[in-house]
């Protein structure tokens, strides 16, 4: 191209977008308000993101590019779990978490994998002749699942599933009771949230000496809605705390004995991925 | 003598044809390659994980393919034509400079539109399909109770289509024709098509650290005159291009509000219709 630009009408043009751009800017305020409001815009892409995904993959997450990144990392700390480089998958669950903190899926599984596969794993690991070490390792894996459940409850306050996760995890790997009796509550008062989690909330509030009160409170107005919440294990349960707390005779449920009831309550697998 | 418009469509409809003659469109085989090898790769990740990752990488994908095509198809018009002296037969009749410019926005606006409205297609279509294979995996191997297995099913299908894909779709579009239009702006004094795909490529980048600059320059705290100058500059003449980024997070299940869309959307058109406007000032008195 060949065309020569005046300077005058260069400089007015320049002096025409600061224009446009001045009076555009409390519009653009306003939408990066709104957009953080509404829970968009608000991964912090600094210093410690650069340090996790190198030079290319910030450029990448700085150009709108943040959830593809996350996809392609995911996939390598899946390659990562089928040869068990359990540390290799912690740094690398991190990063995709930090790139993508809204995404429920991510920290879930991650959960998971530590709190599940890399400390049963640890446990049998042959190379470590020491008992007292794998079992130290086992606990440390299982902390760091509990770490990103606890993150991810920070990052996503409005979702009942990572609440339900913690439930699970504090229940069947910390036998945490008072623990998971607090996350299926909070977990259950969401309002999208699946109706047994009050039940979980109250059959492991049974476990904890001296809270079998508020369990029992809780299981007799879960009773009282009647319907499906009558499960076989809280009618059970509802009659051992009837014993145990001397609730006389005239208050106690009307209904007889469950034939069998299950030793555990009927909850979904305690891995929640059908992978493993 | 024809009306306006009808010259603005004549123009737009012949730079369209243009750019499908310089077979642009192969980059939706290498699009399709993606999503359905990726997709079928996926296959061996659970059906939340394969769900969430064809939507990141087939909106990452997009994103990539319309901002190239954006920038390549629009860097190339002006330097192409003033070579062919096509812009001189089109100049010496009775069509105004900006009218000119307009049709040839319009040729890559519709170009961008179409290869939108595919790629989405072939994205939707392939979720579709993964969606049903995980349903009638699902039916296959729950042998629970019918509520049991009415719940597993909707779990399905709110992993795979969300209505915020949509719009976040119509987002990537209206990024790309901004890009363009600031492409075009670009290439009115760019002094060859390269010098005009290095500077709209810089811009894009900029244009994501915009926000930052904006923050700086309005923070104000400690900072000397020349860096509030230049992160001024920034702020002011460079586009917000992160107020387009709402896809990482509608990806991740955030949901858009609708009144967030509008104001991104009309954004878009504002920047758009300001770089246009500039692009028309410049090309107006341009010695040819």
């Amino acid at each position: 191209m060949t065309g020569a630009m005046n300077p005058f009408r260069s400089l007015a043009a320049i002096l025409m977008l600061a224009v446009a751009g001045a009076l555009l800017l409390p519009w653009q305020m306003e939408l990066q308000r709104l957009s953080k409001e509404a829970r968009f815009r608000t991964t912090p892409i600094d210093l410690s993101l650069r340090e996790q995904v190198g030079q290319s993959g910030f450029l990448a997450a700085l150009s709108g590019f943040r959830s593809p990144l996350a996809a392609f990392l995911w996939i390598e700390a899946h390659t990562a779990w089928e040869k068990t480089e359990w540390g290799r998958m912690t740094r690398l669950f991190n990063t995709v978490t930090t790139l993508q903190p809204h995404s429920l899926l991510y920290w879930d599984i991650a959960a998971w994998h530590m709190a599940w596969n890399a400390s049963a794993s640890a446990l049998q690991d042959t190379k470590q002749q020491s008992e007292v070490l794998r079992e130290r390792a086992r606990r440390q894996y299982i902390d760091l699942g509990r770490d990103f459940l606890e993150r991810g409850i920070r990052n996503n306050p409005g979702s009942y599933l990572l609440q339900e996760r913690l439930g699970i995890l504090l229940r069947d790997k910390v036998e945490d009771h008072s623990g998971a009796a607090d996350a299926f509550a909070k977990a259950a008062s969401f309002p999208d949230s699946p109706a047994y989690l009050k039940r979980f909330a109250a059959y492991e509030a049974a476990k904890v000496p001296g809270r079998e009160r508020e369990a029992y409170d809780r299981l007799l107005v879960l009773h009282n809605e009647g319907g499906r919440m009558r499960a076989p294990n809280l009618l059970t349960i509802l009659r051992k705390l009837e014993e145990q707390l001397k609730i006389p005779a005239a208050q106690r449920i009307k209904e007889p004995s469950p034939a069998a009831s299950p030793s555990s309550p009927a909850h979904p697998s305690p891995s929640p991925h059908p992978q493993s | 003598m024809t009306a306006a418009p009808a010259r603005i469509i004549a123009i737009g409809r012949n730079t369209f044809t243009e750019l499908v003659r310089q077979k642009v469109f192969y980059f939706l085989l290498l699009f399709a390659l993606i999503v359905i090898g990726n997709s079928a790769f996926l296959a061996k990740f659970s059906f939340q994980e394969e769900f969430q990752m064809l939507k990141d990488v087939a909106l990452g994908a997009m994103s990539v393919f319309l901002s190239l095509l954006a920038i390549l198809a629009t860097a190339m018009l002006l330097p192409r034509d003033l070579e062919d002296r096509t812009i001189f037969t089109i100049l010496s009749k009775p069509v105004p400079r900006h009218e000119y410019l307009l049709g040839k926005l319009l040729g890559v606006v519709i170009l961008l539109a179409l290869s939108t409205i595919v790629m989405g297609a072939l994205f939707l279509g392939v979720l579709f399909l993964r969606e049903q294979a995980a349903l009638m995996e699902t039916q296959r191997s729950l042998s629970g109770s019918p509520q049991e297995l009415a719940t597993a099913l909707d779990a399905v299908r709110k992993g795979a289509f969300s209505w915020d894909l949509i719009p976040a779709m119509a987002i990537l579009l209206v990024k790309a024709i901004l890009l363009s239009s600031l492409t075009l702006l670009i290439s009115t004094f760019a002094t060859s098509g390269i010098f005009a795909i290095l500077v709209a490529t810089s811009a894009y980048f900029i244009g994501h650290l915009q926000v930052t600059a904006r923050e700086y320059w309005m923070s104000g705290v400690g900072i000397h005159w020349w860096t509030r100058i230049f992160t001024a500059l920034v702020a002011l003449i460079f586009p917000d291009l992160q107020a387009f980024n709402l896809t990482d997070d509608i990806v991740a299940g955030t949901v858009l509000p609708m009144s967030l869309f509008w104001q991104t959307m009309a954004l878009g058109g504002v920047y758009t219709a300001v770089y246009f406007a500039v692009a028309c000032f410049l090309f107006q008195n341009r010695e040819l």
